[in-house]
């Protein structure tokens, strides 16, 4: 058997009486790079929610490796090593770029052990070295609040770096970015990818045929299609509903 | 935006510039008894009346400062505080009636006046331990604490924020006010405590028990301060203001708020608790009007006024707002709450960081 790092399997989401997700499988791979596209409303949020443990599934199984995700609050799920980015980058305006990278920096996260914290040399090169990847050097002491919308997706994924997890769930990365910084973006996340598993949500079919990755199509809550991108544009049923040709 | 408007005030201008009026102004303050001793002909000369109203607004500032370090930084939005502030307050006032012993009015020797009146043959089990003045000083502490810690558990791990937890809190501090109206409570109905004698072996109300009381006061608003800027400046700090401006991300990056909210809200109280032991023996009484709304209202109205999330803001609010209410309820008595209103909105609508926000504007 192969090592699924994320399993997901039957699992329902129902909002009063509307189904979010209708019986979803998947299962994502240690080291694996996996793209989800659909048309809005098909779910792919929702089921970011389910794993990392905001909304809880009407039925079904949600685990990552050996833990039962749906019975975790978020922060015990993102203590497991799930990282998540959000469709709208979020971060915290009244702090700096730094500051935001440091919260995000894996480290013991209770109140006594935040007050006697104190920034080792080791924590600084990796803040240094992450805001690099980002772009985002320059910018360190600044506040979040006056980043511009790429800059806070990059700052976003920084945040995600250094959390150092396991399974990353990416929400539309390069919202936003220009055609330069999606590439950058793409080379990023398929780098990641092997060390860690990558899940990536995105509407922009050009970005996820650059990550060159396994593609989940879902619609209606449930999975159409999976395959290599050229396979599932080729699936007369994604045509159909997504692709619309 | 919301963000932003309740952000720290950046460095810049003016930390060190803030910092030297800040302990300028403490160490004024802190000549005020000294000056109080000098010959009353003197142009220096200053009055008992303002070395003991001072006395009381120090520990209204450390009240404000408890109140900021929940709201201004973690956005709790406390509206009950002057509750743990009166429990404190209630729990010196248990010693200070306990050192009264038989100089009371119906002279029994163990029993409190009201006691004696209310037909009680014997001390109530929870009176005993306050003879003993650390006992009290805990119980001052450990109470409020325990208080917060059993309100903020349930509000918190039920993610109750915002405007819901506010409400809670005012109705926490109304429905002890009630409590403590009762003459079966043990704790002297709507009369309260009064008529103290003395505390740590000096009697009360001379000159030297007050300027004791003072620089009591003093150092805890000193140890309250540090405090707080030390939780302020820290990891822990910036964690607080994330929580305050994006909580549920918070949570995505594994911290237990509830944990982190937790801790500052049952230090804040106990700060307060702190804050009102040193109170009562300074204004002499403690009743149940200490827990009405009101009080906690004001409170948090000191710390908008001088700006919250700064702390040096908390002193400011609490130590100007109050003059201006000494002033006000002595020229016109029936203008204070009108005009703690109408401060209230042109803070709320104008000055949204506060005096300190305008000093820095104005440094700039």
């Amino acid at each position: 058997m192969s090592e699924a790092v994320l399993y997901l399997d039957g699992v329902s989401v129902v909002f009063d009486g509307f189904r979010a997700l209708n019986n979803l499988s998947l299962i994502v791979e240690a080291g694996e790079l996996r793209a989800i596209i659909g048309p809005n409303g098909a779910g792919k949020t929702t089921m970011m929610d389910v794993i990392t443990g905001k909304t809880r599934p009407t039925a079904g199984v949600v685990r990552f490796r050996e833990h039962d995700l749906t019975k975790m609050d978020e922060a015990t799920i993102a203590n497991l090593g799930i990282g998540r980015k959000f469709q709208k980058p979020t971060m915290f305006d009244a702090l700096t770029v730094f500051e935001n990278l440091e919260l995000a920096l894996k480290a013991p996260r209770g109140p006594m052990a935040c007050l006697r914290w104190t920034l080792s040399g080791e924590a600084r090169r990796r803040i240094e070295a992450v805001m690099e990847e980002v772009g985002l050097s320059a910018r360190a002491h600044d506040r979040a609040a006056i980043l511009s919308h790429g800059q806070r997706q990059w700052l976003e994924i920084g945040m995600l770096l250094m959390q150092d997890p396991e399974l990353l769930l990416v929400d539309e990365p390069v919202a936003g970015m220009t055609d330069q910084e999606t590439e950058h973006t793409a080379a990023l996340l398929v780098r990641i990818a092997g060390q860690r598993s990558v899940v990536v949500v995105e509407h922009d079919l050009e970005f996820v045929r650059a990550l060159g990755s396994k593609v989940t199509v879902l619609c209606e809550g449930t999975m159409l299609s999976e395959g290599s991108i050229d396979h599932v544009q080729n699936d007369p049923r994604v045509i159909e509903v997504y692709l619309g040709r | 935006m919301s963000a932003s408007l309740a952000a720290p005030a950046p460095g810049g201008f003016g930390r060190m510039s803030l910092r030297l009026v800040l302990i300028g102004a403490l160490l004024l303050l802190a000549l005020l008894p000294v000056l109080n001793r000098l010959p009353a002909d003197s142009a220096l000369h200053v009055s008992d009346f303002i070395v003991s109203v001072s006395g009381k607004w120090i520990t209204y500032a450390i009240l404000a400062l408890a109140i900021d370090l929940a709201w201004g930084y973690a956005g709790i939005l406390s509206l009950g505080h002057g509750a743990f502030f009166a429990l404190g307050g209630y729990a010196i006032g248990m010693h200070l009636m306990r050192l009264i012993g038989p100089r009371g009015v119906y002279g029994h020797p163990t029993l409190p006046d009201f006691m004696v009146f209310l037909g009680y043959k014997e001390l109530p089990w929870y009176w005993s331990g306050f003879d003993h003045f650390p006992f009290a000083i805990l119980m001052a502490v450990a109470v409020p604490g325990l208080l917060a810690g059993i309100v903020g558990f349930l509000a918190f791990r039920s993610r109750i924020t915002g405007v819901y937890l506010s409400i809670i809190t005012q109705a926490l501090t109304y429905a002890l006010m009630l409590a403590f109206f009762r003459n079966d409570m043990g704790f002297g109905g709507n009369n309260g405590f009064t008529d103290f004698k003395e505390l740590l072996g000096m009697p009360l109300n001379t000159p030297s028990a007050r300027s004791t009381l003072f620089y009591a006061s003093l150092l805890l608003l000193l140890g309250a301060l540090w405090l707080c800027g030390w939780i302020a400046r820290s990891k822990l700090g910036r964690v607080l203001v994330a929580i305050r401006d994006a909580e549920s991300r918070v949570r995505f990056l594994g911290y237990d708020v509830t944990q982190h909210k937790l801790f500052v809200f049952v230090l804040s109280a106990m700060i307060a608790g702190l804050a009102g032991a040193l109170y009562v023996p300074q204004v002499g009484i403690i009743n149940p009007g200490e827990f009405s709304p009101g009080n906690s209202i004001e409170a948090v109205i000191w710390v908008a006024v001088g700006g919250r999330g700064t702390l040096v803001g908390a002193l400011l609010g609490a130590f100007s707002v109050n003059a201006l209410k000494t002033w006000l309820t002595t020229v016109a008595p029936d203008l204070w709450l009108f005009a703690l209103g109408g401060l209230f909105v042109a803070v709320t609508l104008f000055l949204p960081r506060g005096l300190i926000g305008l000093f820095s504007k104005a440094a700039k």
